[in-house]
């Protein structure tokens, strides 16, 4: 079980937690001018990577609050914990990981 | 250890007359396959069998072959028994790991009729059947015999014990911890960790498995040089104040970021403390540092006949007698590899036993080796036991002198006869924990072990965990260890005292993974997997077979996979391996450890969340009245609602034909207060109902309502409900009883991860508010009398407006809504007044000939208007457009959730299910919710479904049946004539329109 680091709260259990998923997918500001497969790009297309993913999190069982999580997917590693808005602090570099 | 000559106490032949750490003034009263037998207070159930001569303990799980204890600790995989009775029973436990206590009640598994005389004993004789992967070869044909014949027959004859029947009767808890420095293993090594990590005021947890600390200091003689130092340093633990010592608590699981799962035996050892304590505590530990100090396993060895009765580990066997006072036999052979077995000769010597040692080395033994010689103790060199007689005990061994390269016998065997036979293959480090933790253990070929390799988590590996096996080396590791977890946690340590120890020197040992037969052909059987019989041919044959990756070999002879994961066998496998297909072992890899390390009880991982609270239950403020007058209940998510209220004599159709009739022609009264309530204020609220809805809010009046779709990005219909616009800037959504979370939480996601800048606070209201809800042609009539300050003429006050109003001076909110078809009002009141409001309804409702009704009741009023419930009429691949209700899905206004891909190809297609409704032609006919329907009944199987059957109820209305369906083109076929096939027999039904009463809505409005 992971232990993820609410920005608001602080140390919490993962059971505490939702995962919401890749982060940075922005809503297209006029999906009516969107292709099929644009449009199927940001519905169902998700990077998956093996490695540093950016993802978001809610605080589900506490302040309810979504932020951004940078975590391993190989080594479950949590490399940063960033609020909404925010962009991704510097990560370590993959030899340091 | 006593010198004297050793008397057996009464009854206990095995027993020695002084030492070990049992109580001779407790004696303990047991039973074993109904015997009645003695034991102490300190043993275990091994422990005390053996000191009873007691060494068959069960059948083997292919062969049914005799078996008895092997070990002294977890790795157990012979010595199991089915312990307790009734309810409390428990299947496949170590004998050597349960305590015993008075009373104690356990039995052989996997016999009949009794472990001395075994009916399948039989499958011995028919073995090439139960070959490797017998499971895939002898059971193939015909396929339908494997459910019907074979696995019925598999599953009686191969087997561990029975599963108890009853629901648990054991209390289990569960418990949270945080420390600094988790020590697991209150070994020498585990007991410096922990006493330097305590010194310097951190928070330590030491857990061991056994009740006592000490690890295998307990299996030493009481004069053991660091008895002294063990007793200091637990005296030192138990006293400082951040360390907690777990005795009987078993580090099961190391899972991500330092969270590691232990298991407690609190009152297993005592049942009678049961009473005020729970049988077993699960600790979920956060460690910011792990000591893993979790020892080694002797390994066994391969030769015909390993696997009877009174053979054994030497240092099992050393256990037994240091320990517990238990000499397990009094003629004993040694076979080992190496000099750690000398010391179980010299104590067994010391005891009084007949011992001769057969080493497979040629040059002789180290300091251990040297003494035994000089205490008398014959040595064997350069050989191997080959073989083993004994029925239901092991009577004699023929030992044959081993070839230089070790692959076969030279000269002709001799035999000797025993009572007892020990074997060392050498040592395994406990790197299970290292492993589940992610490490990578990296094989050391010149010491033929697996050590842990570099930490992947924040954990260090001491003593012979780490290979690291002379005293006085693993108090140093253990130090090490201790300081650099202690200072990685950010405390300030210094360097203990390590004991000067004399330091036995040592010679190689010899390595043998397998032990040739007599002459090649004639190996019999070597068991490797002593739980589920595996041999060493079973492996070869593996191999022979195509399976070369140790993975599959695992998989395919099932070597590891009983309930002791392979403790004693995996190492061994992979090691023949390596010798038949010349791989180095260090290629082969490892397989997997994975959780649990031993066997967890579903009880305990199971605590405290079952019965009342395995969920919460929630109820409305007018559940008691809901109670006193009989209501059956539902659950709907965690809330308990009526589903119908039958009176005397009344079944569930009587009640609902009853409560709809009433609501039809009279007033029905709903508790609706489980409706999701979502208050919703600020300035940009209209602007994010537009995105959310598929229909248009700007133009709402205050004290209007409107009903609403949402929908999921994909366009398909996710909730529904009415929100009422009560102010300038704030309103009120409702939503259905089980989707209120999930609504809000879709809420809260768009608003804080897409739109952060429109200004909307959504807050759930649901429980600060009661709802009564009154519907029916003379409910107007009601709400006037008990309503102040709302004109309730149908001009001033139509179908979907709300109001502002009180009651006895309560304010209340009053909607005109309806969800029954029939003119409607709800009643919204601070919960604390939500039983007298429903009860003071009850009372004025008398003269209206008012029935409060249940869910079952909404549901076919509402089917009966062709109102859907969301996930009932959809399941989530539903479009407004499939539900006929394009009408709620605006054009005019920008953009929405799910609006682009209602454009979608897939969603435009013309053969999309529809909802219609289904009217049987036996208009008594009940159809099956969830029914498939078909266009032709005559059709082979399997025929084309054309839709499903989402509602299905009796109308008092119709007088009929009804039923609401999604065919394919369902719209365009109305009228026609489908199928729907089931159990009983073929329905024909008519496709009609959805809504069956009031299609132009003159009740509605009245």
């Amino acid at each position: 079980m992971l232990l993820i680091t609410c920005p608001f709260c602080g140390p919490r259990e993962e059971t505490e937690f939702h995962c919401g998923g890749e982060a940075h997918i922005v809503r297209p500001p006029s999906p009516s001018a969107l292709s099929d497969d644009e449009w199927a790009d940001y519905l169902f297309n998700r990077k998956n990577p093996r490695g540093v993913h950016l993802e978001r999190w809610c605080h589900t069982a506490g302040c309810g609050r979504w932020f951004n999580v940078a975590r391993d997917t190989v080594t479950d590693r949590v490399f940063a914990v960033y609020k909404m808005g925010e962009t991704c602090p510097p990560l370590p570099a993959e030899s340091e990981r | 250890m006593s010198n004297t000559p050793n008397k057996p106490a009464s009854g206990q032949p095995n027993r020695l007359a002084a030492g070990g750490r049992i109580d001779r003034n407790k004696p303990l009263q047991f039973s074993f396959n109904g015997r009645k037998l003695e034991g102490y207070q300190g043993d275990t159930l091994a422990s005390a069998l053996l000191a009873n001569d007691i060494h068959l303990i069960g059948r083997s799980f292919k062969y049914h072959r005799p078996r008895g204890i092997m070990t002294a600790g977890p790795e157990e995989p012979s010595g199991l028994v089915q312990l307790g009775e009734g309810a409390h029973t428990e299947p496949n436990i170590r004998a050597t790991q349960v305590e015993l206590y008075e009373g104690l009640s356990a039995a052989s598994q996997n016999c009949w009729p009794s472990v001395g005389f075994d009916i399948g004993e039989i499958n011995s004789l028919g073995s090439p059947l139960f070959s490797a992967g017998f499971y895939y070869k002898t059971f193939m044909w015909p396929p339908a015999f494997w459910t019907q014949v074979y696995e019925r027959i598999i599953r009686r004859a191969a087997g561990l014990g029975k599963a108890p029947v009853d629901p648990d009767p054991d209390r289990y808890e569960h418990r949270y911890a945080h420390c600094d420095v988790l020590v697991v293993g209150a070994g020498p090594a585990g007991l410096m960790a922990a006493r330097v990590a305590a010194l310097s005021g951190a928070r330590v947890i030491i857990a061991d498995e056994r009740p006592d600390l000490g690890g295998c200091l307990l299996d030493e003689p009481d004069d053991h040089p660091l008895t002294e130092w063990r007793d200091e340093a637990i005296h030192e633990l138990a006293a400082a104040s951040e360390t907690r010592l777990l005795p009987r608590t078993t580090a099961f699981g190391y899972y991500d970021h330092n969270y590691l799962g232990l298991l407690e035996r609190v009152t297993d050892h005592s049942p009678a403390g049961a009473a005020t304590q729970p049988r077993q505590r699960l600790w979920k530990v956060r460690a910011k540092q792990v000591v893993l100090a979790t020892g080694a396993i002797e390994r066994p060895l391969t030769f015909a006949g390993n696997d009877r009765p009174g053979v054994m580990l030497a240092s099992a066997a050393r256990s037994y007698l240091n320990r517990f006072g238990v000499c397990p036999g009094h003629r004993a052979v040694i076979f080992t590899t190496n000099d750690s077995a000398y010391a179980t000769a010299l104590d067994l010597n010391a005891a009084g036993a007949e011992v001769v040692v057969v080493d497979a080395r040629n040059e002789s033994g180290g300091d251990l080796a040297l003494r035994a010689s000089t205490a008398g103790i014959r040595r064997i060199a350069g050989s191997a036991v080959i073989k083993t007689k004994g029925r239901h005990r092991i009577s004699s061994v023929d030992i044959a002198k081993l070839s230089a390269s070790g692959d076969r016998v030279e000269g002709t065997a001799s035999s000797m006869d025993c009572d007892l036979l020990l074997m060392s293959g050498g040592w395994n480090p406990v790197i299970h924990l290292h492993s589940q933790s992610r490490g990578q253990p990296i094989y050391d070929a010149e010491r033929a072990i697996f050590l842990p390799g570099a930490p992947v988590q924040n954990e260090h590996s001491a003593g012979a965990a780490a290979g690291v096996f002379a005293l006085e080396d693993a108090l140093r590791s253990g130090a090490d260890a201790g300081m650099a977890a202690t200072k990685s946690a950010g405390f300030e340590t210094t360097s203990p005292i390590i004991p000067e120890l004399d330091k036995d020197t040592e010679v190689e040992p010899r390595l043998v993974w397998q032990v040739p037969g007599a002459k090649p052909g004639a190996e019999g059987k070597r068991f490797v997997d002593f739980q589920n019989d595996v041999t060493a041919s079973d492996i070869k044959l593996a191999l022979l077979e195509g399976y070369s990756s140790v993975e599959h070999v695992k998989r395919y002879t099932t070597t590891g996979m009983g309930t002791d994961q392979g403790k004693t066998s995996n190492v061994i496998a992979l090691g023949i391996v390596s010798e038949t297909t010349g791989q180095p072992i260090a290629e082969l890899g490892v397989t997997t450890f994975r959780p649990p390390y031993t066997p967890v009880p579903f009880g305990a991982l199971v605590g405290q969340n079952r019965g009342k609270l395995f969920d919460p239950v929630r109820k409305t403020p007018m559940h008691a009245w809901h109670e006193t007058w009989g209501a059956v209940f539902e659950d709907v998510g965690q809330w308990k609602r009526p589903r119908y209220f039958p009176e005397p004599g009344e079944d569930m159709a009587a009640a609902v034909d009853r409560e709809v009739r009433a609501t039809r022609n009279a007033i029905g009264m709903l508790d609706a207060s489980t409706l999701g309530k979502i208050d919703l204020k600020g300035r940009d609220v209209a602007e994010f109902l537009n995105r959310i809805y598929t229909n248009a809010w700007s133009k709402l009046a205050i004290g209007r309502c409107r009903y609403g779709l949402m929908l999921g990005e994909d366009g398909m219909v996710f909730d529904d409900g009415v929100t009422a616009r009560l102010g300038e800037n704030h309103y009120l959504m409702s939503t259905t009883s089980g989707g209120a979370a999930r609504v809000l939480a879709w809420l809260e996601e768009w608003l804080q991860t897409e739109w952060p800048d429109l200004q909307v606070y959504a807050t759930s209201v649901t429980e600060q508010w009661a709802t009564v809800s009154l519907s029916g042609p003379r409910s107007r009539d009601l709400v006037a009398e008990l309503i102040e300050g709302v004109d309730l003429d149908p001009e001033a006050f139509p179908h979907m407006s709300v109001r502002g109003a009180t009651i006895d001076g309560v304010p209340v909110r009053l909607f005109r809504i309806s969800f029954t078809g029939e003119m409607g009002y709800e009643i919204q009141i601070p919960s604390d007044y939500g039983l007298a409001l429903w009860e003071r309804c009850i009372e004025l409702g008398e003269r209206y000939d008012l029935q409060p009704f249940g869910t079952e009741a909404m549901h076919v009023l509402r089917a009966e208007k062709g109102y859907i419930i969301t996930g009932q009429d959809t399941d989530g691949t539903v479009t407004p457009e499939d539900l006929g209700m394009d009408w709620i899905v605006s054009k005019k206004k920008g953009d929405f959730i799910g609006k682009r891909s209602l454009a979608r190809a897939d969603i435009q297609r013309d053969d999309r299910k529809q909802l219609v409704g289904l009217l049987p032609k036996d208009t008594q006919a009940l159809l099956e919710e969830g029914a498939q329907i078909v266009a032709d009944p005559a059709e082979t199987i399997p025929m084309t479904m054309i839709g499903h059957v989402t509602s299905s109820y009796q109308s008092p209305e119709l007088g009929r049946t009804f039923a609401l369906a999604m065919i394919k083109r369902g719209r365009e076929q109305i009228g026609k004539t489908v199928y729907v096939p089931m159990i009983d027999r073929t329905h024909a039904v008519t496709i009609t329109e959805p809504v069956f009463i009031d299609k132009e809505g003159a009740r509605l409005h009245a």
